[in-house]
C-alpha cells in the first residue's frame, strides 16, 4: 500500500507529544524519591486518576486497531469484549475483592498470595506473570514497529528504538507516577484523536441508524443469534460467551491481573481505590463509540463500490488491523493525521509502560526481595526497581526480534491470558472467600489450571485432540476456542484447589484476618452520604451496562 | 520533600496543556489551508475537521490549563 503521507505540522504534534512525555519523566522524578513513590505513585492518587489509568492501562493501540478490525469481521459481538467481557468483573473488583487487596497494604497481586497461602504460591505466580508481561510487552514493540513500517513507511528498527528508549527515560526516571500521568494524557489523546474518525463516518454515511441498517442483521445484534454459532460470525453460543469471556477471562484478567490492579493499589485511601474500577467501568462501556462504530463504517464503505474504500491485503488475505489506518487516511487532512497517528503511538507507548512498571513491582519484591535477597534496604529496592526497568526495556527489545524472526509466536499470544490468568481467578475467589482453602491447595489447583490450559492449547493447534472437545460445537473460531479453555482451566484450578485443601494442613485464623471474608471487619472510613459511596455508582454502572445489553440484543 | 510534594501540578494541567499546544497547531494548519486555498483529497474536506475539532481542542485544553493553574497535589 502507499504510505500515510505526514506534513511539517503532523511531525510537530508528533515530535511534541515525544518531548511532553520525557519532560514529564523529569519534572515528576524530583517528586520520587521513596519506594512508595517509584512503585505505587506515592499511594496518593484520587479516584478519577486511578481510574482513568486503570481503564488507559488496558486501552492499547494494538487492541483498538484490533478489535476495530474484528468488528469489521465479526460485527457488533466484539462489544462483548468491552461490556459482559469487563462491567460485570470490573464492579465486582471494585464492590467485593477490593478491600482484601487495598486493607492488606500489599504491594502486588502476587503479594496478596504470600500473605494468604505462603511463599511458593507468591513465586509461582510471581514468575509466571513477569514472563507473560515481558512476553506481551515485547510483542507489544514488535506490533508498534509493523503498524509504523505498513502505513506510514517508517524504518522498522528507528521506531522501535525510539519508543523503547522513551518508555525507558520516563518509567526509570518516576516509575508508576509517570506510566499513571502517560496513560492518562493517552487517554484523552485516543478520544480526541480517534473518536472523530466515528464522527466523520457518521457525517459520510448519513446517520448512525443508517450504519445499523447497511451491516447484515447478524453483524448488528449482540445476543438475538448466539442460540446457534452457525448465525454468528464469531461461530460460538450464548454459554461460551457468558462462561469464557463473561466469567472467566474477564474476572481472570480485570481482577487479578497487576498490570491494571496496580493503578488502583496507587489511590489515597479504600474507598478511592474501590472507586477506581467502578469509574472506569463507565469509560470503558464508552469504548465502543469508536471501536465498534469505526469498524462497522469500515464494513459498510467496503461494500458501498463507489466508496473508494477497501481494507489493505496481505499475499490475497484482508488485513483487518488495516481498518482503522484507512479511515485515517480517508478523514483526516493535515494536522489531524499527526493527532490520530500520535493517539496510537501513544496507546502503543503507554501500554509497554504499564507493562514495564507492573514488571518491575513484581520483579523487585516477588522476585528478587522474596528469593534473592530478603534483607534488602528501601533505598536498593528503590535501586533494583529502576535496574528491572531498564531490563525489562531490553528483554522487551530482544522479544521484539525474536518476534520479527518468528512471526508465529503471535498465535501463542492470544491464548497466553487463558494460560496464567484465567487458573488465577479461581484461587483469588477461593482465596478471598473460603477460608478454609489451603496453601498447598492454592499452589497445585494453580500449577493444574495452568498446565491443562497450556496442554489443551497445544493439543488443538497439534491436532492431538478435535476443537469440538474443547468448544462442544463442530464449528468454532480461534477466540471461541480461546473462551471454552478459559473456563475449563478456572474449572481445573478450582475443583484441584478445593480436593487438595480437603487433605492439606489449613493456615491459622489468626493469619487471614483482613485477608478473607468472613474473619474481615468492615473498615469504618470517612462518612460519605449514599450518592457518593462506590455502591450506588456501581449499581448506576450495571443499569447503563444492562441497558445497552437489552438495546442492542 | 513535603514541601516539594505540595507543590506537584495535578495531571489534568499537563493534559490541558498537551491538548491546547495539539489543538493549536491543528487549528493553525486548518486555517492556513483555508486562507491559502490548499486543496485536500481527505473525505469531507469541505467542513474543515482540523478547524473546528482544532478549536474544540483548543478550548478543552483552556479549560483544563485554567482550571488548575493554582492547583497541586497534596
Amino acid at each position: 500500500m502507499q504510505a500515510i503521507g505526514l506534513h511539517f505540522s503532523d511531525w510537530i504534534i508528533i515530535l511534541f507529544y515525544f518531548a511532553f512525555i520525557i519532560g514529564i519523566g523529569f519534572y515528576l522524578k524530583k517528586y520520587t524519591k521513596s519506594e512508595d513513590d517509584f512503585f505505587l505513585a506515592g499511594r496518593r492518587n484520587s479516584s478519577w486518576v486511578a481510574g482513568l489509568a486503570f481503564l488507559s492501562a488496558n486501552l492499547g493501540a494494538l487492541e483498538l486497531l484490533g478489535m476495530t478490525g474484528n468488528t469489521f469481521k465479526y460485527g457488533m459481538y466484539v462489544a462483548h469484549f468491552y461490556w459482559i467481557g469487563a462491567i460485570p468483573a470490573m464492579l465486582f473488583l471494585g464492590i467485593f475483592m477490593m478491600p482484601f487487596y487495598y486493607s492488606g497494604r500489599i504491594k502486588s497481586v502476587p503479594g496478596y498470595l504470600k500473605l494468604r497461602f505462603d511463599e511458593k504460591t507468591r513465586v509461582l505466580n510471581g514468575i509466571s506473570f513477569a514472563i507473560m508481561t515481558l512476553l506481551v510487552s515485547g510483542i507489544n514493540l514488535y506490533a508498534m514497529a509493523l503498524v509504523l513500517h505498513t502505513f506510514l513507511g517508517w524504518n522498522w528498527d528507528v521506531s522501535m528504538w525510539a519508543s523503547a528508549v522513551t518508555v525507558a527515560v520516563y518509567v526509570t526516571l518516576s516509575g508508576l507516577m509517570s506510566a499513571i500521568f502517560t496513560e492518562i494524557i493517552q487517554f484523552f489523546l485516543i478520544w480526541f484523536g480517534l473518536f472523530l474518525v466515528s464522527v466523520l463516518g457518521i457525517i459520510e454515511i448519513g446517520s448512525l441508524g443508517e450504519i445499523m441498517q447497511r451491516v447484515p442483521e447478524a453483524f448488528s445484534k449482540l445476543w438475538s443469534t448466539s442460540g446457534d454459532p452457525t448465525q454468528n460470525g464469531m461461530m460460538i453460543t450464548w454459554g461460551g460467551i457468558v462462561l469464557g469471556l463473561g466469567f472467566v477471562l474477564s474476572f481472570g484478567y480485570w481482577t487479578t491481573d497487576f498490570l491494571v490492579v496496580q493503578r488502583a493499589f496507587s489511590a489515597k485511601n479504600l474507598r478511592s481505590a474501590r472507586m477506581t474500577p467502578i469509574i472506569a467501568s463507565f469509560f470503558k462501556m464508552a469504548v465502543p463509540f469508536i471501536v465498534i462504530v469505526a469498524g462497522l463504517i469500515a464494513l459498510v464503505l467496503s461494500k458501498d463500490p463507489n466508496s473508494g474504500f477497501a481494507l489493505t491485503s496481505d499475499g490475497g488475505k484482508l488485513n483487518y488491523d488495516s481498518a482503522l489506518p484507512m479511515l485515517i487516511a480517508r478523514y483526516f487532512p493535515r494536522g489531524l493525521v499527526g493527532l490520530g497517528i500520535t493517539a496510537l503511538l501513544a496507546g502503543f507507548m503507554a501500554g509497554q509502560a504499564g507493562n514495564i512498571s507492573a514488571f518491575n513491582t513484581v520483579w523487585t519484591y516477588d522476585i528478587y526481595q522474596s528469593v534473592i535477597n530478603k534483607k534488602a534496604s528501601p533505598k536498593h529496592l528503590l535501586w533494583m526497581g529502576r535496574m528491572a526497568t531498564i531490563v525489562g526495556i531490553i528483554m522487551s527489545v530482544a522479544t521484539a526480534y525474536w518476534a520479527k524472526s518468528m512471526p508465529t509466536i503471535m498465535d501463542y499470544m492470544q491464548a497466553i491470558f487463558s494460560w496464567v490468568n484465567a487458573p488465577l481467578f479461581a484461587t483469588m475467589l477461593l482465596g478471598m472467600f473460603v477460608k478454609w482453602i489451603t496453601p498447598n491447595g492454592a499452589f497445585w489447583g494453580l500449577i493444574a489450571g495452568m498446565g491443562s490450559s497450556i496442554t489443551m492449547y497445544l493439543a488443538v493447534k497439534f491436532e492431538w485432540i478435535s476443537i469440538s472437545a474443547v468448544t462442544f460445537s463442530k464449528v468454532a473460531s480461534d477466540m471461541a476456542a480461546n473462551f471454552w479453555r478459559a473456563w475449563w482451566a478456572w474449572l481445573i484450578c478450582f475443583v484441584v484447589t478445593i480436593v487438595v485443601s480437603l487433605f492439606t494442613k489449613k493456615k491459622p485464623e489468626e493469619e487471614l484476618v483482613g485477608l478473607v471474608k468472613g474473619l474481615t471487619k468492615e473498615i469504618a472510613g470517612e462518612f460519605v452520604p449514599w450518592y457518593k459511596k462506590p455502591a450506588f455508582f456501581a449499581v448506576l454502572s450495571l443499569i447503563v451496562f444492562v441497558l445497552l445489553n437489552i438495546y442492542f440484543w | 520533600m513535603a514541601e516539594n510534594v505540595k507543590k506537584m501540578k495535578p495531571i489534568w494541567f499537563f493534559v490541558g496543556l498537551i491538548l491546547l499546544v495539539m489543538g493549536g497547531v491543528i487549528l493553525a494548519t486548518g486555517v492556513y489551508d483555508l486562507i491559502a486555498r490548499v486543496e485536500s483529497k481527505t473525505v469531507l474536506a469541505r467542513l474543515h475537521p482540523n478547524i473546528w475539532w482544532g478549536a474544540i481542542m483548543v478550548l478543552a485544553g483552556l479549560i483544563f490549563v485554567l482550571a488548575n493553574k493554582n492547583a497541586t497535589v497534596e
